[in-house]
């Protein structure tokens, strides 16, 4: 017994160091897995409430750019409206719409902290449980795909980038039917990598990637990037690279998508696992 | 004494607040940060009880992994290097030199600081993109990038020394 103690004292720095060591690496484990909810994040209240701070100053360095990007977005939607017919300058207007169905319903949040030089990056923003935000919930520009929700506060959230491992979307090719996955190797923040495209689908250099339908996280449809480099080898496609439209370094607010019919779907699909 | 922790204390919170806030966006050529808040494991004093420095040196890791979700590879790594600080000094200067009550950083060569600044350095940026990677694929990444911030972070932090805390100016 004393010989333990003396032992324990003897070398009690490398016995604290290796406990801690050992946390650390448990956190590091913890954060390799997606679906684990996290205690190292920064969605929490302390560490968001600074990110908020610090970001009300630096916002008004770009405001002349984020104005920008609405005003591009509403030229978009008002030519969506008047390819429907829908005249928005009269006074009331009641539309009869028998198979009228929300799928969707959108949250705009800001990013307050913003990564995309590291292997995994996440993005912290100012919305979290009380606007209606939680986890696994898709987040998009009008131009691109962002990440998905996955840690929620009350007051904050935290998303996990495009830019991470761990990211794994559905994606297709626009005006085609075939579907393939959109991940991340780590390099270059305005590239990503298409995988798992079967064979079949005929893809040139310059076709736009869109979501794809698979997904409940993401609309469909919506633009992602264009193909810039793809090589065929036996058959197969291989190194497939898209340039996204998005400038993950430099995102201002970005929009959530709840998909409302989420719960509906995945109960169904449950029900043949 | 309590000067010693108060001075520690705000070396803590201004080194904290220093990376989250600038260095960590910087982003040269897209990709390269400095890591600068390491300094606080190099200027930690030299006392023989040593569970104060390995404790702090995890906790300040670990704050920044709170800011930057990076799970925990700042702390694993800051941990690291504060384990293996005293052998390192021991290492680069003579042991008869090496005495823990009159030892302090200011008072040894400026080449020899400036090893004890490099090889740290390196180790500690070593180990962070290897657990950040975490994936042996990625050597030559991880290599890339271990270089290029060590060299980054060695400048700032040398610069920053100079400048704060060095008395030979």
């Amino acid at each position: 017994m004393q010989q333990i103690i003396n032992f324990l004292i003897r070398n009690r720095y490398l016995l604290l160091f290796l406990l801690l060591e050992i946390i650390a690496l448990i956190f590091i484990i913890q954060s390799h897995s997606y679906h684990k909810s996290k205690f190292i994040t920064s969605s929490n209240s302390i560490i968001g409430g600074i990110y908020t701070k610090t970001n009300n100053l630096s916002n008004y360095f770009s405001l002349a750019q984020e104005n920008e990007k609405l005003a591009e977005e509403n030229t978009y939607l008002k030519n969506l409206l008047s390819k429907k017919n829908i005249n928005i300058d009269s006074v009331i207007r009641h539309v009869t719409d028998t198979v009228y169905h929300q799928e969707y319903q959108y949250i705009t949040a800001k990013v307050i902290n913003n990564s995309y030089s590291k292997r995994n990056n996440f993005l912290t923003i100012n919305k979290g449980l009380k606007h209606g935000i939680q986890k696994d919930m898709g987040v998009i520009l009008p131009n691109g795909i962002i990440g998905v929700i996955q840690d929620v506060s009350p007051n904050f959230a935290t998303i996990l980038s495009l830019l991470n491992e761990n990211s794994k979307i559905n994606v297709g090719v626009k005006n085609s039917n075939h579907f393939g996955t959109l991940a991340w190797n780590g390099k270059s923040y305005e590239e990503a990598q298409l995988l798992d495209f079967p064979r079949r689908a005929s893809l040139k250099i310059g076709d736009t990637i869109v979501t794809g339908g698979k997904s409940v996280l993401f609309p469909e449809g919506i633009p992602v990037g264009t193909i810039k480099n793809l090589n065929l080898r036996n058959n197969y496609y291989e190194n497939i690279t898209v340039t996204l439209f998005t400038d993950m370094s430099n995102l201002g607010y970005v929009y959530i998508v709840n998909n409302i019919d989420k719960k509906e779907i995945e109960n169904l699909e449950k029900k043949h696992e | 004494m309590s000067n010693i922790f108060f001075s520690n204390a705000f070396r803590f919170i201004g080194l904290v607040f220093l990376q989250i806030l600038i260095f960590n966006n910087i982003n040269l050529f897209g990709y390269l940060n400095p890591y600068p808040y390491i300094a606080f494991v190099f200027l930690f004093p030299f006392k023989k009880e040593r569970s104060a420095l390995l404790i702090f040196s995890f906790l300040i890791g670990l704050t920044i992994d709170f800011f930057t979700d990076s799970g925990g590879i700042h702390a694993a790594s800051t941990l690291f290097i504060a384990y293996f600080r005293l052998y390192f000094v021991q290492l680069i200067l003579r042991k008869s030199e090496f005495e823990y009550y009159t030892f302090q950083i200011t008072s040894i060569s400026v080449d020899k600081v400036l090893v004890y600044f490099f090889v740290l350095i390196l180790i500690h940026h070593f180990l962070m993109f290897s657990l950040e990677f975490f994936d042996i694929q990625s050597f030559f990444e991880i290599l890339k990038r271990t270089l290029l911030s060590t060299i980054f972070t060695f400048l700032v932090t040398t610069f920053g020394y100079y400048i704060l805390v060095s008395k030979n100016r």
